[in-house]
């Protein structure tokens, strides 16, 4: 367990989507945000368990996955701006990050529509043969859309190289699990179509990176797609930089229960306290250094607006 | 039918969609076929039969019914190098996969700034309907036009049919091959060898002057026989077939009007907002100041009945766009002309139960 690299990836997760908030009200970033304040050590961890030639998709709350693997963080900071400097020069914006270089090649602002692109991704590596595996990384809400189900069948009946993540933070948007199925039993509905799952529900991320690690084992091994689901907690709104306890739907002490064991803090006391601050201070840096490259960076020329609707 | 295009040998629409399947399969490794009965013992109308024999369970593979996440496996073995052709035996399916089709696949190129691309084929069945019915029948090659991203292609002949689907296999876009059930046993020269044709390139069937007629998918085969009878009362009539509707050979159709001053586009569709509305649209734009005398024609505004006395009142036909031609050229006897029955051998000699 190399918990300096945990604590500088969580932490520059953690430090840019605190920028993001500070600096949402000054309208820099003029598109919706959906922070993972309280889940970034589930990227983390998985991405952690992967090689580096793996593929992941994501969903528009991916700002965490994005830097986990291994996304340019003057790039997205630049992307955020809508600048040319950003990976897609400023047409994907926050709900779309994604990089072909770091093997980041599917997000979507609709939910659970990456998950069959993850699955053909999948599909075509294995009729390659070429030993890479997919992650499908997607929220508890992802589950009520038949593209999950439908997804999960195909998987399995092909034997495809995938493994699944739902990121059960119990809300989507404001509708609670338990208002949107009979039981929340994701584990059980991957059984229904033989894909072995594991729960993780401590919140943290070793546990999340063992697990990821045994399920990455079977995926790889050819035994076909396997399931992971990580419980956490979505510290602020479902969109935008604010609280949003005070709207009544869910209680301030079942978030502060989740806040009390924050994993940043946590990973942050594994470490004696000179390779904190080394970290923390390497973490300032390299945000502070995207920072100026996304303010320097110019916006895209009009005459953009019409390049690569068609290949 | 006849064909301006060079030797070749007499095969119908469906052998010639499973000759330019074949050819390019054995050309690319990356091609692979998908979709609800492509390896059955029909194979689509004979348009998938045997690849799954000659290529294998990994190229030519059954599908669960499930057109939602099957469009997102092609897009994203697509997105991997891989160039998928999906096929759906009726085009009503595709409401299923609107979502995959117009979020993901015509936008991933953009989205990504060109460092990714989805070079799938999407093949899709459609009316005229011999008693399909509502939900087993219809044409939506117009809501794809819509979508910036898609390309949309409605071959008529066989010789159209190899060549755009092989066209649209080799090109880095998402296509939509529009193909109609009426089509598939219809003959035409097809050569041997594989061959592509230009993208947005529309074909003119027969020089006229009076008039201009362009005609979608399976109504061009009826406009061409409106074509002959409009003869008999010596209108000549110049009929277009617009092969590719995205993007669309607006040049050739505009600068068919400005000759003729007269344009009827007959559509395998609905009228409203549909691809007869974008034809003339386009046309109007292209001539500013010239005023072209225009109409079109489509299906009736319901849904497609089963009876087949009320889909015959339902569907344009030879006889209906003769009348109509007639009388957007104000004929002299446009008023009492009987063009007498336009038999169409393809409609009256099908049989089902597919």
């Amino acid at each position: 367990m190399d918990w300096e690299d945990f604590y500088f990836k969580i932490l520059r997760i953690r430090r840019t989507e605190e920028k993001i908030v500070q600096l949402y009200p000054t309208d820099v970033v003029k598109s919706p945000v959906h922070l993972s304040i309280g889940q970034e050590f589930i990227s983390v961890a998985i991405c952690a368990a992967l090689n580096v030639d793996d593929i992941a998709f994501g969903t528009y709350r991916s700002h965490a996955l994005f830097l986990a693997k291994g996304g340019d963080i003057r790039a997205m900071w630049a992307e955020l701006f809508g600048k040319v400097g950003g990976m897609a020069r400023g047409r994907a914006g926050s709900m779309h990050l994604g990089d072909p270089a770091v093997n980041m090649v599917g997000t979507s602002a609709i939910v659970a529509t990456s998950i069959p692109n993850a699955v053909g991704y999948a599909l075509a590596e294995k009729i390659r043969g070429s030993g890479r595996i997919v992650v499908a990384f997607f929220g508890d809400g992802a589950t009520d859309e038949g593209v999950f189900h439908e997804s999960l069948n195909f998987a399995s009946l092909k034997k495809l190289p995938i493994l699944f993540v739902c990121e059960n933070n119990s809300y989507a948007i404001y509708s609670h699990v338990h208002d949107r199925m009979p039981a929340a039993n994701f584990i059980e509905r991957a059984a229904g179509y033989l894909i072995p799952g594991t729960k993780v529900d401590d919140g943290t991320i070793d546990a999340v990176y063992f697990a990821a690690r045994d399920a990455i084992d079977r995926v790889r091994r050819g035994a076909g797609p396997a399931f992971l689901e990580c419980a956490c907690s979505r510290w602020l709104d479902h969109v935008g930089p604010g609280s949003d306890v005070e709207l009544g739907y869910r209680s301030l002490a079942e978030l502060e229960s989740w806040q009390r064991r924050d994993e940043v803090a946590r990973v942050a006391g594994m470490l004696d306290e000179s390779s904190r601050r080394q970290i923390e201070r390497a973490v300032d840096d390299e945000l502070a250094d995207a920072l100026i490259f996304a303010h320097e960076s110019p916006f895209p020329d009009p005459t953009e607006v019409e390049r690569h609707v068609f290949a | 039918m006849s064909l301006p295009e060079g030797a070749g040998r007499s095969l119908n629409y469906a052998q010639a969609i499973l000759e330019g399947t074949r050819q390019e399969m054995e050309r690319d490794d990356n091609v692979f076929v998908m979709g609800l009965g492509v390896d059955d013992p029909k194979g689509l109308h004979g348009t998938t039969i045997g690849l799954n024999r000659l290529f294998g369970a990994d190229r030519c593979f059954d599908t669960p019914i499930a057109e939602d996440a099957m469009t997102g496996v092609a897009i994203g073995a697509a997105l991997n190098g891989m160039r998928p052709i999906h096929v759906h035996q009726r085009m009503d399916f595709l409401m299923l996969c609107m979502n995959q089709l117009v979020n993901v696949a015509a936008k991933q190129h953009y989205m990504f700034a060109g460092a990714l691309k989805v070079p799938m084929v999407v093949r899709a069945s459609i009316g005229r309907s011999w008693g399909q019915g509502a939900q087993h029948s219809q044409a939506f090659h117009s809501f794809f036009m819509h979508v910036p991203g898609l390309r949309v292609v409605c071959p008529t002949t066989a010789f159209d049919a190899k060549g755009a689907l092989i066209a649209a296999i080799r090109d880095d876009n998402p296509v939509m091959v529009v193909e109609h059930r009426m089509l598939y046993a219809l003959k035409g020269i097809v050569p041997l060898e594989p061959y592509a044709s230009v993208i947005g390139k529309a074909r003119i069937l027969r020089p006229g002057t009076d008039l201009t007629i362009v005609g979608v998918s399976h109504m061009l085969a009826e406009c061409l026989r409106a074509a002959n009878r409009l003869e008999d009362i010596g209108l000549s009539v110049e009929v277009i077939d617009p092969i590719w509707l995205a993007p669309l050979d607006i040049d050739t159709i505009a600068a068919s009007v400005a000759r003729t001053g007269r344009l009827l586009v007959v559509d395998n569709g609905w009228t409203n907002c549909g691809a007869s509305a974008e034809i003339i649209s386009q046309v109007l734009e292209w001539l500013p100041g010239a005023a072209p005398v225009v109409g079109r024609m489509g299906f009736l505004p319901t849904p497609c009945p089963t009876t087949r006395v009320l889909e015959e009142a339902f569907y344009p036909t030879g006889r209906t766009i003769a009348l109509r031609a007639a009388r957007l050229c104000g004929h002299g006897q446009a008023d009492t002309w009987d063009p007498g029955p336009v038999p169409a051998s393809e409609v009256t000699e099908f049989r089902g139960p597919f």
